[in-house]
């Protein structure tokens, strides 16, 4: 039980997917003017992040790594160069039936996530916590506990970001600086204060 | 298609300063922010990318008018995961160690919302030729960016360039004390805004509105 809270507070804080891996930047820095919306587009990833990636670990497990296709008589296929187009297929299907699952038995929920759903397709954060499931070897539960917590962690950063931005219309940025600019130095400024987690362990 | 030298010169050249990908579309920014602490990373990232792009916006243009409307995002997508694959194995091939070094980012070309971005805005539109030049535009106006921001982080971070040393850093005898906040990741965000603020300093077009 430790160890998976311990996993699960590394993957909010300690390796945060927006402000420790940077992924996620291009949603992350369009979609953050205002609090609500940003905090409904974390809850969507959240929801696919959870999926996704203790889906993404089964096929990894019992179709695509060497050896893995031994209980379909084939032990010595080696698929894993298939995994990228798999991964993107899985995340694209899964965000497509969760569309229309919501927008079936949740239409209040569907109505306000709304358009970001679509989007989540093209959010690398997603993208990359399947990557770095494969690359850190996480078995099943691992990986759902990872999913959760590196969707709670870009969610977090999202709604921060969008706090700290509401607050800044009222400040005087010189010209050029206005907008995308200084969204990225206020950016640069969370990361280093997200850094101040590192080395933690539990 | 009739063949404008003026035209392809515009998409091929635009995209570097006019309308720069990260700088002006806010396109493709996580990979440019991980993968810039070296310069060598940051080249080979952005060789990569062009290549994808450039590869796949000739491809969907090709293909456009079979595509169904409904179904493009996935057609789109699977050309382009292809690529990226492709890309992935060659590296793997002929430049291990910077492969391993690149990690999870070559496979996140698939989700680089320039290749998407371009795919869906220009493609989807025009010629294979004109496609293909404006994505090696677009990739070009990436490379620039990296390729800068590579450089001052390498540079100032630990005072080598490709490896050999430039600056020589107080750690090794020489006089160069090492900015090590350069080395981390939250430092790109600072060299990009900033990048921004003289980009549109030069070019006052570019300045957002007041909300």
């Amino acid at each position: 039980m430790e160890h998976y809270l311990s996993l699960f507070i590394r993957s909010v804080f300690v390796e945060n997917m927006a402000l420790a891996f940077l992924l996620g930047m291009c949603t992350f820095l369009a979609v953050s003017k205002k609090v609500q919306t940003a905090i409904g587009l974390g809850i969507a990833v959240i929801i696919v992040q959870t999926i996704t990636v203790p889906v993404n670990n089964l096929l990894v497990h019992y179709l695509l790594a060497d050896g893995a296709l031994a209980w379909a008589g084939f032990p010595e296929a080696d698929l894993s160069f298939l995994g990228l187009i798999v991964y993107i297929g899985v995340i694209a299907a899964l965000v497509q039936i969760l569309e229309m699952t919501l927008d079936k038995f949740f239409p209040a929920l569907y109505q306000s996530l709304g358009i970001f759903l679509p989007l989540i397709t093209v959010n690398c954060a997603i993208m990359g916590g399947s990557l770095f499931m494969v690359e850190r070897d996480y078995d099943f539960a691992e990986s759902v506990v990872f999913g959760l917590g590196s969707g709670f962690g870009w969610a977090l950063a999202i709604a921060a970001l969008a706090g700290i931005r509401e607050k800044m219309k009222y400040s005087d940025v010189p010209d050029g600086l206005r907008g995308l600019g200084i969204t990225f130095i206020t950016v640069g400024l969370m990361a280093i204060g997200f850094m101040s987690f590192s080395g933690i362990k539990l | 298609m009739a063949f404008d030298k003026q035209e392809a010169k515009s998409v091929l050249f635009s995209p570097i300063f006019n309308n720069n990908p990260i700088a002006l579309q806010v396109l493709g920014i996580c990979s440019a922010l991980a993968v810039t602490s070296k310069l060598e990373t940051a080249l080979v990232m952005s060789l990569a990318l062009t290549v994808v792009v450039a590869l796949s916006n000739m491809l969907i243009s090709m293909i456009r008018k079979q595509i169904p409307s409904s179904i493009r995002i996935i057609v789109q997508m699977t050309i382009i995961a292809s690529l990226v694959i492709l890309v992935d194995q060659v590296l793997k091939a002929y430049a291990y160690e910077v492969s391993k070094q690149l990690s999870v980012f070559v496979g996140l070309i698939i989700t680089n919302c320039i290749v998407m971005g371009r795919a869906e805005a220009y493609a989807m539109k025009n010629g294979p030729f004109m496609s293909l030049l404006d994505g090696l535009g677009n990739g070009l106006g990436y490379s620039v960016l990296l390729i800068v921001v590579g450089i001052i982080r390498e540079l100032f971070g630990s005072g080598e360039l490709l490896g050999y040393t430039i600056l020589p850093s107080t750690a090794n005898g020489g006089w160069y004390e090492t900015n090590g906040m350069l080395v981390l990741p939250a430092s790109s965000f600072f060299i990009i805004g900033f990048l921004i603020w003289a980009l549109r300093a030069w070019k006052k077009d570019q300045v957002e509105d007041k909300e």
